[in-house]
């Protein structure tokens, strides 16, 4: 098969885009290694710097596509990965999803409120 | 019937929980650092504070060694589906042995 197979259907393409989310993901702990580096160093001043730079937020605007593609792939794909059912019932899927997207928001939240807010 | 004893959960175990961290946390986190910070609704020093204490440094190390251990399991099986079949144990050995290894640089950035 030619290794651009999943070039010719818009599903495996969204596939291999769902694939490629790891990448992003991996790329992306590198970068906090980086920060975690500077921050030991005494540098952060010049991580923080870089953070303002076009690369950086080119970079970080193409990660959240794919985190966010990931965050809605991997809650909707729920019901068939891990189905609950009582009894002879399948829990609805709807009621598999619901609840992650609810954590989703609340630690979103939290975590902008914990990190924007002033210190005292 | 004998059971081969499969090493594969070790594995596994990790990623899928590398996934589902990925998915909670990651587009919150790129946006503060991507977005947030040059909005200036972050500052340096908050970033600084966040990273730094005991909680912040715990989470980072958690978070970082799950998402490096989901990358490695999952671009495994990328790299088999763009058609590179050669060398799988080699590519195995290099994926999981990068994520152990920014494991560990993780721990010692942040526990020590």
């Amino acid at each position: 098969m030619p290794a651009t197979w999943w070039l010719k259907k818009r599903v495996y393409f969204m596939f291999m885009m769902r694939e490629f989310t790891a990448v992003f993901a991996g790329a992306y702990a590198v970068l906090l290694l980086v920060m975690l580096g500077k921050l030991k160093r005494g540098e952060i001043a010049d991580f923080v710097g870089w953070l303002h730079s076009p690369l950086s937020i080119t970079f970080h605007l193409v990660a959240l596509a794919f985190a966010i593609y990931n965050t809605i792939t991997t809650f909707n794909a729920i019901p068939q990965v891990m189905p609950i059912r009582i009894g002879e019932d399948k829990l609805p899927a709807p009621m598999l999803i619901a609840p992650n997207y609810a954590a989703w928001v609340v630690v979103s939240l939290g975590l902008v409120f914990i990190l924007t807010r002033p210190l005292s | 019937m004998k059971h081969k004893r499969s090493n594969e959960p070790l594995f596994w175990a990790p990623f899928i929980a590398g996934g589902g961290v990925a998915a909670l946390f990651l587009p919150a986190l790129i946006f503060i650092t991507g977005i947030a910070v040059p909005l200036g609704w972050v500052d340096a020093s908050q970033l600084a504070n966040a990273a730094t204490n005991i909680i912040g440094r715990l989470f980072l190390f958690v978070l970082i060694s799950l998402c490096l251990v989901h990358w490695a399991h999952r671009f495994r099986f990328t790299l088999l589906d763009l058609g590179v079949h050669g060398g799988r144990k080699l590519i195995a050995f290099l994926c999981y042995g990068a994520a152990i290894a920014g494991a560990l640089l993780a721990a010692w950035l942040t526990l020590w």
